[in-house]
């Protein structure tokens, strides 16, 4: 695996180089080279894949990058079943997103620029992957941070373009603090920054009782990256970026990278029970939180990315009991269900001339047929109707979770009546009724390229079946999925304890989530296909609650002033009164105290030598007198 | 050639350069540019044979020369690099030449006179970091602060003479103290071994007692604290820097500044070591406040030179931490950040110098969209940005990283704080970077607004390299500085154990007793059994 491992990384860092210098000679075809070299890429991983099938593993250095006393960083890479599946999600739905932007991006003066960036992020998402050791997984964690800064900016002469991608890097860097000083505790417990060696020494860290802290400090940044309360605020900003940015890194990969952290280091995880806790607290609440405030938004993107943020709260429901494997599946069906919507959004707004408001939409079905198809394949998955993608790896993180604790369970089903309501009335809205936007618009309605619909084609495909490779016995599988990832999360089973669920109960409860499902499609199509409930006497009825979820629980509202206004106040006080006035004024008047000595004493030197045949006489009387009275 | 005497025509060949510039008549601008480039331009090549000889598993001085210079009072000529210096004094030639290079359309008037202070500036910098002799040490410090004041006062901006004289007497204030320092050192030294030097290899075998180290630190500590500059001594910096040309502010914010952080670790740590680790908490806190304070400050700056100056007490206050915290990585660290702090500070003020020359103003409302007609710059600024606020894969994460890493075994609690810092280092950086990049061109001027030329994209791009050099590859740089480190912790260690156990002294604001203030009086009992004779 040795002889190819590291093209995987690098093809995407060449393409973003070529991009970036030659991309005023390239044009268009940047977007050629970019899906060229993230094909190689998927080519690589997928060659990769066959090893590590076959239970061969990879754990190499290519060179030192940081020495210093004891601190070793190698540049290295861990190819292990974890990673190697997130890698083909990547370069996979990664490829497909890429090829989908030549469609969409083409005629934008900053095409270059464009797939540069997200070459860029490809590369930095590999890293973060890739990394064998904690200070790796920070350089790619950070980089995908500047490429969704950059990406989310890209249409920077927009000014929430660019406060949005200022919004995500700052944010993230909030998050980052934490996890940055995890890493330095775990360093300066351990002395190493190596999985491997962490894991090896991992009791040396509880003995040390800095195993809890460590792992919450890993956890503050997964906040930030993953979009987790309270520090998703920056996700549904990030909106703003073009649409298959959106799918890539908002949906895909960049936003699941503290999922994957999670995962990564699982054996501490299971080790610490109030880690635990506070992993599953955090995405519990996060999934319902984010869930309530997409039932009334009526921007097709800002519904989905608070979609996002509840899937990801799934996500850290799974790692956070303790079950890795359905954590990490939910992330790959997640991947192609949730960047084939972004897509799909992409499309639709293609068609409507990027309008983005769903109440201008409807009855799109009979005009955008590849489009709506895909989408409602996608809208079936993620509110997890059976035999779709969607529906394994929710059921099997919500059947965890009530062995966990039933609470847990309760709190995700009731996410998924939620989901499963907004995503139908999203849908019925976009496809379905009449057509709200205007006469003119109508007649522009057309489906996209192929170059686009392939895309969501393949996606759809995978969002349908995706589910099989993780069927559980219960329902006569053999859950390969877990069985692949079972040697990285082997170490972590003694600490878990999960109680005893009976396979009725179980039957049961798989039962009652798919009910809930149907129950908030249901719903939803009674207020939006059929109009038995309206819709607007609903909003009359529940105006409070209607008002407080539309302004997203005035979040921003209270960070501005709770914490932006404050900051920059206190920073102008600093300024005008402590430093400008006191301290500065201290140094001035030193200044001014010896120019005022000055001004006294000059008046001594007269220059009349009278003066001072005075003042010697003066001083011979004083010191005569102090000798003969002293 | 010797590595010695090249060490020491390089140091010496820009003030050479400098009086040839004395015999080319003013009028041939031109030709005093071109060859004001060029001997910055070589004596940067020849500083790098220097370099890449440079031995980084030696502790000791490497390349050094010992001559009698003043026989009388025991100064002598003695000059050498060690792991502490070697990496300064090559920054110094290397910042140089793109000082000259940003000068080369922005000075109009006394061209002549620019450029001979330039070169000789460049041999007193040099001179700084090369002197292991405490009075050839004073000169260079000295004579470094003469064409600086000239720089800042002839050619700044409208409030030039105000800057210019606060910043030479600001440091004067600091040089006097260190100079009765260095002198009492002299006595003592003779006082005790019964000869006169102002050897720097002698005096440090030295074995001062805690009560006279305190003092002589506390007298270097003013010098270097100002230079650095150490919260609360920082408010001369940004007045120099608003009203500094380009170049000057390249200068101080690049190569002077590091002459105080620089002469806390060759003087103040390895000369008086007890002192130093007995008051390292004070330099925690000054280093964490002036990290937080310097943000913050940056934040609500207008005119983009003074929030690159705030940013620099921020900057050097990780280096302050580094320096004090005294574990591999944060010394390491601290270094390398020196270095990054030179390149990264120095590219942004050459790149507010472009935007300045070409609208007159810096002040952050007067632009906005200005990506869209630079593109070119845009990047460049960018990147240079995204160094200054430690993004990895830059040199300056490698800094900010080692030295809060390597700290955070020591202080974690003040660690914490540092560690915030790069929240508030993103703030300022991007939210300025926005206001004046992104956003619609709304104002006519902007969009006329020329991308850079060829001599700009020459001055940024080798600057770019390094950036990425340092934060891929850092080996090349941290090999030459490894050994010298560990020394200097194992001297500062050693003392600080002998001064907790047999002294029973413990450091400032920690438990344990106190220094009384009967400590600190010297007296002529301890002069005697401090001494080593």
């Amino acid at each position: 695996m040795e002889s190819f491992i590291w093209y995987i990384p690098l093809l995407p860092l060449l393409g973003a180089i070529i991009n970036g210098v030659f991309g005023k000679l390239l044009k268009e075809k940047a977007g050629i080279v970019a899906n060229l070299t993230i094909l190689g890429s998927f080519y690589f991983t997928v060659k990769a894949f066959l090893y590590v099938k076959d239970g061969i593993t990879f754990n190499g250095n290519l060179f030192t990058w940081i020495s210093a006393g004891n601190l070793q960083v190698p540049f290295g890479v861990l190819v292990d079943q974890l990673s190697i599946i997130i890698m083909l999600v990547v370069t996979g739905v990664g490829f497909l997103i890429h090829l989908y932007s030549i469609g969409y991006m083409h005629g934008d003066p900053g095409v270059a620029r464009y797939f540069a960036y997200l070459n860029l992020f490809v590369f930095s998402m590999l890293l973060l992957v890739m990394g064998n050791n904690l200070v790796l997984l920070y350089l790619g964690w950070e980089g995908v941070g500047l490429c969704s800064y950059l990406l989310i900016g890209f249409w920077y002469e927009k000014h929430s373009a660019a406060r949005a991608g200022m919004k995500a890097f700052i944010t993230n860097r909030v998050g980052d603090f934490g996890f940055a000083l995890g890493i330095f505790l775990i360093f300066s417990t351990l002395g190493t920054i190596q999985y491997a060696e962490i894991f090896q020494q991992v009791d040396k860290l509880a003995a040390a009782g800095v195993l809890t802290a460590a792992t919450l400090l890993l956890f503050v940044g997964a906040t930030g990256k993953s979009a987790q309360f309270p520090l998703y605020i920056w996700l549904p900003d990030a909106m703003e970026g073009p649409t298959p940015v959106s799918a890539l890194i908002h949906a895909a990969t960049m936003v699941t990278a503290g999922v994957y952290m999670v995962a990564r280091f699982n054996l501490l995880y299971a080790m610490s029970e109030v880690a635990q806790a506070v992993v599953v607290t955090i995405g519990t609440f996060t999934a319902v939180f984010a869930a309530t405030m997409a039932l009334v938004n009526n921007d097709i993107k800002r519904v989905l990315a608070y979609s996002t943020i509840s899937q990801l709260g799934y996500m850290f429901i799974g790692v956070g009991v303790g079950a890795f494997a359905a954590g990490i599946f939910h992330l790959m069906t997640h991947a192609f269900f949730k960047a084939l919507l972004f897509l799909g959004a992409g499309s639709v707004m293609h068609a409507l001339a990027n309008n983005t408001d769903i109440r201008k939409m409807g009855g799109l079905y009979p005009k955008i047929k590849i489009t709506a198809i895909t989408f409602i394949v996608a809208w079936l998955a993620i509110s997890g109707i059976p035999p779709f993608a969607g529906f394994f790896s929710k059921d099997e993180i919500l059947a965890k979770a009530f062995a966990y604790s039933p609470v847990v369970w309760v709190f995700g089903a009731l996410g998924a009546v939620l989901t499963a309501f907004y995503m139908s009335r999203l849908v019925f809205l976009t496809f379905f009724g009449k057509f709200r936007g205007g006469e003119e618009l109508e007649h522009h309605i057309h489906e996209s390229p192929p170059v686009m619909t392939i895309p969501l084609s393949i996606l759809a495909i995978l969002s349908a079946i995706g589910g099989f490779v993780g069927v559980p016995e219960l329902l006569g599988g053999s859950n390969q999925f877990e069985h692949f990832l079972e040697p990285v999360f082997e170490r972590a089973q003694e600490h878990l304890h999960f109680a005893h669920v009976s396979h009725g109960l179980e039957y049961a409860l798989m039962a009652t989530s798919v009910l809930l499902a149907l129950a908030g499609i249901g719903f939803a199509y009674l207020m939006y296909i059929k109009g038995t409930i309206s819709p607007a006497k609903m909003t009359e009825r529940f105006k409070g609650i209607y008002t407080v979820l539309y302004h997203k629980y005035y979040v921003d509202e209270f960070v501005e002033a709770a914490i932006i206004r404050p900051l920059l106040a206190f920073s102008r006080w600093l300024w005008h009164v402590v430093d400008d006035g006191i301290i500065d004024g201290i140094v001035n008047l030193v200044g001014k105290v010896t120019i005022l000595f000055g001004l006294i004493f000059r008046r001594i030197q007269t220059g009349y030598v009278q003066n001072y045949a005075a003042f010697i006489v003066l001083g011979v009387i004083l010191i005569l007198a102090y000798y003969i009275f002293g | 050639m010797e590595m010695a005497t090249l060490l020491n025509y390089t140091t010496f060949f820009p003030l050479v350069g400098a009086l040839v510039i004395l015999m080319i008549p003013r009028k041939e601008e031109l030709l005093i540019k071109s060859w004001a480039f060029l001997v910055t331009l070589v004596t940067f090549l020849l500083s790098l044979p220097l370099f890449y000889h440079f031995d980084g598993t030696q502790a000791g001085f490497q390349f050094e020369t010992v001559k009698k210079w003043i026989p009388q009072i025991g100064a002598g000529y003695h000059v050498g690099l060690d792991g502490i210096s070697i990496l300064l004094f090559v920054l110094t030639t290397f910042i140089m030449p793109f000082a000259i290079l940003s000068s080369w359309s922005a000075i109009q008037k006394n061209v002549k006179e620019y450029m001979f202070a330039m070169l000789f500036l460049e041999t007193g910098m040099l001179g700084v970091f090369i002197s292991l002799d405490l009075v050839l040490f004073y000169v260079f410090w000295e004579a470094m602060l003469i064409p600086m004041y000239i720089l800042i006062g002839v050619w700044g901006g409208p409030r030039r003479i105000y800057a210019a004289v606060k910043f030479v007497l600001y440091t004067m204030v600091g040089s006097v103290l260190m100079l009765a320092a260095i002198i009492f050192l002299y006595v003592y030294h003779q006082a005790t071994t019964g000869v006169f030097t102002f050897d720097y290899v002698e005096l440090s075998k030295l074995a001062i007692p805690f009560g006279i180290q305190f003092w002589l630190f506390l007298a270097f500590a003013l010098a270097f604290a100002i230079k650095v500059p150490i919260f609360p001594f920082h408010t001369w910096l940004p007045d120099a820097h608003v009203e500094a040309p380009t170049a000057g502010s390249v200068i101080l914010a690049g190569i002077l500044l590091k002459m105080g952080t620089y002469g806390f670790l060759r003087f103040n740590l390895p000369l008086f070591p007890k002192a130093a680790a007995y008051f390292a908490p004070l330099f925690f806190w000054l280093a964490v406040i002036g990290i937080l304070y310097g943000a913050w400050l940056s934040i609500v700056q207008r005119d983009v030179k003074k929030l690159v100056a705030y940013s620099s007490v921020s900057h050097l206050g990780f280096v302050m931490l580094g320096i004090f915290a005294l574990t591999s990585q944060s010394l390491q660290g601290g270094i390398i950040q020196m270095i990054n702090h030179g390149l990264s500070s120095g590219a942004l003020f050459l790149a507010v110098g472009m935007i300045y020359e070409r609208r007159h103003t810096r002040e952050i409302s007067e632009f906005g969209g200005v990506a869209k007609a630079m593109p070119v710059f845009a990047t460049f600024f960018l990147i240079v940005v995204l160094s200054s606020l430690g993004l990895p894969g830059t040199n300056g994460f490698i800094g900010e990283f080692l030295i809060l890493i390597g700290s955070f075994k020591v202080v974690p609690t003040f660690t914490v704080f540092a560690t915030a810092g790069i929240i508030f280092g993103a703030v300022y950086l991007l939210w300025m970077y926005k206001r004046v990049m992104f956003g619609p061109l709304t104002k006519e001027e902007n969009k006329k607004l020329a991308d850079l030329n060829a001599r700009e994209v020459a001055i940024m791009l080798p600057i770019v390299v390094f950036i990425f050099w340092i934060g891929i590859y850092p080996s090349t740089f941290l090999s030459k500085t490894e050994a010298s480190v560990e020394k200097l912790i194992e001297t500062v260690h050693a003392a600080k154990t002998e001064m907790v156990e047999q002294d029973n002294i413990h450091p400032l604001f920690t438990k344990g007793e106190t220094v009384k203030a009967s400590r600190l009086t010297f007296n002529e009992n301890e002069r005697v059994s401090g001494g080593s004779e």
